[in-house]
């Protein structure tokens, strides 16, 4: 039987991670992603897991040694935050290039510098066009339920690729609430056992991982990558559909609120949805008819889905937890690119907010959806919510 | 038990070798005895190696996809992360034995690495991966400098070598620091098994190898392996230049486990070190220098010392292990 656990988001986490009780995982500590690894080597100290945890030295060598630990046929995890990611980062592109299936949770914590140790997006953004999959979670039970559907994704014959589970530190990470943790034996099924065709433990079949890959085969290896992340938007639905019968719970690759009949629809990221929602019933009850758009899955960008969506809107304004100095944020430009081909674009606005932990509240929001509602939008200006100008 | 000849011989004849054929490193290059020899060693003694390399010469030379040297399982992440990439292939092992998903208990790893990749920007996690006490042997093709890249100065090239990042100039008499003693950095971390090599004495190697191999825990071998190019030798002297560097004290032959040294090679007459600087290219743009004779009047008063503590360091540590356990 499910049962009910109220706790912080970083022990949902782990608890996931504790019933697919991986092969390795690598551990260091950052801010505010440290009580994930905390946990889990408590669970390895304790006997709870027989993972093997190596406690590394850095997060290079996390996320080195992950590799080296996927290469050699184990399921294997890890777990950072913004400057351990950057840290990574050399090794993040290496790892989906091998087409290793190895799951990350990143707590989101905005990028030095200069230092700070609070949520934004921009840890995540940085890593966009790496090669990993990477889903944004709202709260407990999405950061709990995306990283045991991540496992099942990742290790598809087909997908072959690392995972990134978005959530926001503090926030989720931090912030005690409840959710519902399936039975060990039901996410043990689910995820199964993971038998890799290629190993290098596989004496017997030596196999070279990580030539020297010259202009003669790179760019078809890259055209590969990107094949398997075709794969894994097609496996996607399929991956819901499964986790949808053993936890009664239905996701996809957009959640929509109240959208149904909305002229007016606000996109945002993990736990400002939340806020949002909130918005969205107080204008729905002042008889506005607005909606939102949260995406769960960001790589691969769920294109079509987001045209479907918007195509016929009045107007949309797009939230995003991250710059891109010199060019659009990146949530905007994604969307406001999918929308060149619809048959009746919408009104478009950029609004950044959030950035270093920077509180977003319900009135924020109202500020962005008070724009769209009156038509004042202009589609090349980034707007700012909340920031002392 | 210590591989005789005879069965090395027997085992060649019989079997594939781990490093093999179609590698593109120069003619005359030592960094694939290095290979050739630690995969040998280990497949001899009936293990199973499974390497990983650190970018450099050897790496890119050996793996031009869609063709591979390597005869035996091998993987290449980056340039400063091999012991951390064999930690966790490491632990993935102990993980997958220990739940009896692979019963293979032959497996021992093997890591390579150039200078570049060991004494900079890869002590890190070499560090880190000793001090975890992971069960690898890190072997070092120490050529004293980033030759992949084209002769830039590294941690272990000496002073007054020529390279491109400190060269021997009007005003500056090329690199001026001393080399980094690695093995005496890995023999910091106390408990592990760490070992001077060269490429003039394959049998001291092979052993060093076999006690590495058979060690239980991190163990580390850095060989004394020549890039012919760079140092400007001919391409058939590497370990004839190598055999001169242990007759002149620079480069000793000796070992560190747990606490305990022990020089393995002690010539009974040295010569002096401008023997051997004499003997590279890397090295005549100095010689033609005025202060010459100081600079290698300092090199020979340091190798003298450091040959000196060698052999104390053997004296007092004689049967007295710092430590039992990793
Ligand atoms: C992070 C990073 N910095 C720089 C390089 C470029 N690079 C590749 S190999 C190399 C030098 C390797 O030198 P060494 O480890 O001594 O091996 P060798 O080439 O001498 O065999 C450098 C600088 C790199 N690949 N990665
Ligand atoms: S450049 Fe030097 S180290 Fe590199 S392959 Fe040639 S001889 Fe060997």
């Amino acid at each position: 039987m499910p049962v009910k656990l109220t706790v912080t988001g970083a022990a949902a986490v782990a608890h996931a991670m504790r019933q697919i009780n991986p092969d390795v995982v690598a551990a260091y500590p950052i801010t505010p992603q440290t009580p994930i690894v905390e946990y889990y080597a408590g669970f390895v100290s304790d006997g709870i897991v027989d993972t093997v945890l190596i406690p590394v030295e850095s997060e290079h060598s996390a996320m080195s040694a992950v590799v080296g630990s996927a290469a050699s046929g184990a399921r294997t995890m890890t777990a950072t935050a913004a400057n351990g990611l950057a840290l990574m980062l050399e090794i993040v592109y290496i790892a989906a290039s091998y087409r290793l299936p190895i799951i990350m949770p990143v707590v989101n914590r905005a990028l030095s510098g200069p230092i700070n140790i609070h949520c934004d997006h921009s840890d995540a953004m940085m890593a966009r066009d790496s090669g990993w999959i990477q889903f944004f979670t709202e709260n407990h039970q999405e950061a709990y339920d995306f990283t045991i559907m991540a496992t099942k994704l990742a290790e598809k014959e087909n997908v072959l690729l690392p995972v990134m589970v978005n959530l926001d530190g503090f926030i989720t990470s931090h912030g005690v609430e409840s959710f519902e943790m399936l039975d060990d034996g039901v996410v043990r099924e689910f995820v199964g056992s993971w038998n890799p065709k290629y190993s290098l433990l596989d004496t017997k079949n030596p196999v070279t991982f990580g030539p020297l890959d010259l202009f003669d085969y790179y760019f078809e290896h890259h055209r590969q990558q990107e094949e398997a992340m075709t794969n894994a938007y097609k496996e996607l639905p399929r991956v819901f559909e499964e986790f949808e019968k053993i936890s009664g719970r239905k996701y996809d690759f957009l959640d929509l609120y109240k959208v149904d009949d909305a002229d007016y629809i606000m996109v945002v990221m993990n736990s400002t949805a939340s806020t949002a929602k909130y918005v969205v019933d107080q204008l729905r009850e002042e008889g506005h008819k607005v909606g939102l758009v949260k995406p769960q899955v960001f790589t691969p960008f769920p294109k079509k889905e987001f045209q479907q969506v918007l195509n016929g809107r009045k107007g949309v304004v797009v939230l995003d937890r991250a710059m891109s100095f010199g060019k659009e944020a990146p949530l905007y430009s994604l969307v406001k690119s999918s929308l060149y081909e619809v048959a009746s674009r919408p009104s478009l606005g950029s609004y950044v907010y959030g950035l270093g932990g920077r509180d977003t509240t319900p009135e924020m929001i109202r500020e962005a959806f008070e724009d769209v509602l009156q038509g004042n939008l202009i589609a090349d200006e980034q707007r700012y919510l909340g920031l002392r100008e | 038990m210590v591989p005789n000849i005879r069965d090395i011989v027997g085992y060649v004849e019989t079997h594939d070798w781990g490093f093999t054929q179609g590698h593109r490193l120069c003619p005359g290059c030592n960094a694939p005895m290095v290979a050739n020899w630690a995969t040998l060693a280990a497949k001899s003694m009936g293990y199973e190696p499974v390497v990983a390399a650190a970018t450099g010469c050897l790496e890119v030379s050996s793996t031009i996809y869609p063709f591979t040297s390597w005869n035996v399982p091998y993987i290449h992440n980056a340039f400063e992360n091999v012991a951390a990439t064999i930690s966790g292939a490491e632990a993935a092992y102990r993980s997958l034995l220990n739940r009896g998903k692979i019963d293979n208990d032959k497996i021992k790893f093997i890591a390579f690495a150039g200078d570049g990749g060991t004494y900079d920007i890869g002590l890190q996690a070499l560090s880190g991966a000793i001090e975890r006490g992971h069960d690898f042997v890190y072997i070092l093709y120490d050529n004293e400098g980033y030759m992949n890249t084209g002769n830039q100065r590294s941690g272990s090239t000496p002073p007054g070598a020529d390279s491109t990042t400190a060269p021997v100039g009007k005003s500056i008499p090329g690199k001026l620091q001393l080399k980094k003693s690695i093995v005496d950095i890995v023999a910091g971390h106390e408990g592990v098994y760490a070992a001077t090599a060269a490429t003039a004495e394959p049998w001291d190697f092979m052993r060093k190898m076999q006690t590495a191999l058979e060690f239980k825990g991190p163990s580390f071998i850095a060989m004394l392996a020549p890039c012919v190019r760079f140092w400007r030798i001919p391409d058939d002297s590497g370990p004839e230049v190598t055999k001169l560097a242990i007759e002149t004290k620079y480069w000793p032959l000796w070992e560190y486990n747990m606490g305990v040294y022990k020089v393995t090679k002690k010539p009974k007459t040295f010569k002096p070190i401008k023997d051997y600087v004499a003997k590279l290219g890397r090295y005549s743009k100095l010689m033609k220098r005025q202060d010459a004779n100081e600079i290698l009047e300092e090199l020979q008063n340091y190798v003298d010392a450091k040959w000196d503590r060698l052999l104390a360091l053997e004296e007092i540590s004689k049967d007295k292990p710092i430590r039992t356990k990793i």
